[in-house]
């Protein structure tokens, strides 16, 4: 862990939207280069670093389309930078297979994802919460990944930092999962002086060229290998193929199942180090409202009414919804008589809910169709009948 | 005695511990790639700073054959894949090789879009009219009533002329050889090498296996046979004049050879300009050695 750059770094008090305050923390957390391509409701992240870049020594591409955009952030990591992509729902849909590509190449990178109503074209300008399945299992085959779920603008700020800090630490990419309405919702945001900013640099291998390094190999206790960029000296090959520890294609079984059970144990094995989550209220709680972004600030007029009608309930957010907190759920599904969970779609993370819980208590999902958000209401209404 | 045997010159180039490789007796490729390594030994460069990046398909495994920093992609998406790893990284000489399917199909749209902007990268387009490794499908550059697994009663689309292609949205160098043209190929793919912005070879090459042989054309040797007798050297002719048909005459040379800003000049004169000693440029991260 290092310090932020001071010379990027906007310190003070700001009014900034969820969408401004991401790419402030990009440029914190020593990001130089973004590849974007147009997309409502997503735009004005790429819109501020397209303005602050030049100021702070970054460099901005608008590519022809989100295929471009989505796989010229990888070109740029590789080549020592770090590096982001902004998006909404359909041209998250058309990033699916780099961001598989970044899993396999083991590419530390984020891509923020600003959700809006969908499927397809959907309700451009308005917020859902529908590509959190997507976000899981979008690429094709087995991988592991990091999204975050920020609710406010603060935490976009401060999220998107963490994002390339975990990035750093797992050579994952790591997904900032905002819905429209915290993208485009404008309140305060703090930015703390630079060197109270942690940021993770890339683990570059001490070992010079000649010296055996090998680009996947689980090394020094760590399932994450440590980088090189190119033009060092070592002679990398980075392939999407299933590649053995030197990064050659290896089209066999053995080595197949070596690469894919080290993509998915350096995250899954080190869930306790990533998982993150906000719990309020929890130590009488008979019911527990789990929710994320936009929706767990409904949720918690809701609640606040449900304890005035006398009901124990607490709120558990996801902060990471992959790796979900699935040992923290597990342990309150053996205490608590219900799951309440609102979200902005038909119910994705629910069923990640109902997993967890395996039937050791009700699972009661509150699913909205996006466009709005949920009336607190509805929240409440499913609370008191979880208890009844 | 017989004489010790003398180390292939371009042996020090590839990763040989990966030969052979995987195209075919009779393939182009390879050619192309003892070419380039002939362009890179004559160039002088430090080889370290030398990146090659491809897309899929037979061409693309260009890329893990090059004793280079080399990365081999997605379908398609060579081109913006190397813009970004140029851009952030402005002190390698970036190389992109791939295949005609790879680049003019599915990659089309990052193809001109480079060659708009005029990214600083080397193009070198692999053209045999198929795709090989998914089994001999139709592509962009197919000639017309060639037959292809996906046209069994022939190709019947207009066919791509790729060096007019290119010229047309600003590439500042664009060459056409054939994978009988070693000597010119090397020579050309040298002077692409040293020059800047958006560069484009496209080498028209045997697919033995499936277009020849589907074709009833004969063997790679024989494809080489018809590139010697049917191909004449036009430098500086206008890519108007270059479309390419069925079995007829191919203008192969170097038809265009200009300057203009790449997009990286472009970007920094603009905001030099605007934002005067507010400009902060970009620090390249290749200054220094990631171990230093």
């Amino acid at each position: 862990m290092s310090n932020a750059n001071p010379s990027g770094t906007l310190t003070g008090s700001h009014y900034l939207d969820g969408d401004h305050a991401c790419s402030e923390g990009a440029i914190a957390a020593g990001c130089r280069f973004a590849s974007g391509y147009p997309i409502t409701p997503s735009t004005e992240v790429v819109e501020r670093l397209s303005a602050r870049f030049p100021r702070v020594g970054g460099r901005f591409i608008q590519l022809e389309d989100e295929l471009g955009a989505s796989i010229a952030l990888l070109g740029a990591v590789w080549g020592g930078a770090k590096a982001c992509t902004v998006t909404s729902g359909p041209g998250f849909s058309l990033m699916m297979e780099h961001i598989g590509y970044a899993a396999i190449t083991e590419t530390p990178c984020v891509y923020i994802n600003v959700q809006r109503a969908g499927p397809s074209t959907g309700l451009p300008t308005q917020p859902a919460q529908g590509d959190m399945m997507q976000a899981r299992f979008g690429s094709h085959g087995d991988y592991r990944l990091i999204a975050l779920c920020p609710n406010s603008p603060q935490e976009c700020f401060d999220l998107t930092v963490e994002a390339f800090n975990l990035a750093e630490e797992f050579r994952v990419p790591v997904l900032v999962m905002l819905d429209e309405v915290v993208g485009h919702m404008t309140e305060k945001v703090v930015i703390p002086p630079a060197e109270q900013i942690k940021v993770s640099e890339r683990r570059y291998t001490k070992k010079k060229p000649g010296e055996g390094f090998k680009l996947f190999e689980a090394s020094n206790g760590s399932m994450v290998p440590e980088m090189v960029k190119a033009g060092d000296g070592y002679r990398i090959h980075v392939t999407g193929l299933t590649h053995d520890e030197r990064g050659y294609p290896a089209m066999n079984v053995p080595t197949h199942e070596k690469m894919q059970l080290r993509l998915q144990d350096k995250i899954v094995e080190n869930a306790d180090r990533i998982v993150r989550w906000e719990e309020k209220d929890l130590a009488d709680a008979e019911v527990v409202v789990v929710s994320f972004g936009i929706t767990s600030r409904v949720a918690e007029r809701a609640i606040k009414a449900a304890r005035e009608q006398g009901v124990k309930v607490g709120s558990f957010r996801l902060i990471t919804a992959w790796p979900f907190p699935e040992k923290q759920i597990a342990e309150l599904s053996k205490k608590v008589k219900a799951f309440v969970v609102p979200e902005l779609n038909l119910g994705q993370m629910a069923l990640e809910v109902e997993r967890v819980v395996a039937g050791r208590t009700k699972v009661v999902p509150v699913p909205h169709v996006g466009g709005t958000v949920h009336n607190p209401e509805t929240i409440l209404n499913k609370i008191l009948e979880s208890v009844r | 005695m017989s004489e010790p045997v003398k180390p292939n010159p371009t042996s020090k180039y590839l990763r040989t511990e990966r030969l052979p490789s995987i195209w075919c007796p009779g393939c182009g490729i390879g050619t192309t790639v003892n070419c380039f390594t002939r362009a890179l030994d004559g160039s002088g460069f430090d080889l370290d700073k030398v990146a090659i990046v491809s897309g899929i398909g037979c061409t693309g495994r260009v890329a893990g054959y090059l004793n280079l920093d080399s990365f081999h992609t997605t379908h398609g998406r060579a081109i913006p894949f190397a813009t970004g790893l140029q851009m952030a990284n402005p002190d390698l000489k970036v190389v992109v090789y791939s295949g005609d399917g790879d680049l003019s199909a599915i990659g089309g749209n990052h193809l001109i879009h480079a060659a708009r902007r005029n990214v600083d990268m080397l193009v070198v387009c692999v053209n045999n009219f198929t795709y090989g490794m998914t089994g001999g499908q139709v592509t962009p550059t197919t000639f017309q009533t060639a037959v292809a697994s996906t046209t069994p009663y022939g190709a019947y689309e207009e066919t791509f002329n790729l060096p007019r292609l290119v010229d047309s949205c600003g590439g500042v160098y664009v060459a056409r050889w054939t994978s009988y043209h070693v000597k010119q190929l090397a020579k050309s793919m040298g002077e692409a090498l040293n020059k800047k912005g958006f560069r484009f070879i496209e080498i028209l090459s045997p697919c033995p296996t499936l277009y020849l042989r589907r074709n009833k054309l004969g063997e790679g040797l024989d494809e080489m046979k018809f590139y010697k007798e049917k191909s004449v050297i036009k430098n500086g002719a206008s890519t108007t004049e270059t479309d390419l048909d069925y079995r007829k005459e191919i203008v192969v040379g170097t038809f265009v050879n200009r300057e203009r800003p790449t997009n990286v000049e472009a970007m920094e004169a603009r905001m030099s300009e605007v934002l005067g000693a507010k400009y902060v440029p970009y620090e390249s991260p290749g200054k220094k050695p990631a171990w230093a």
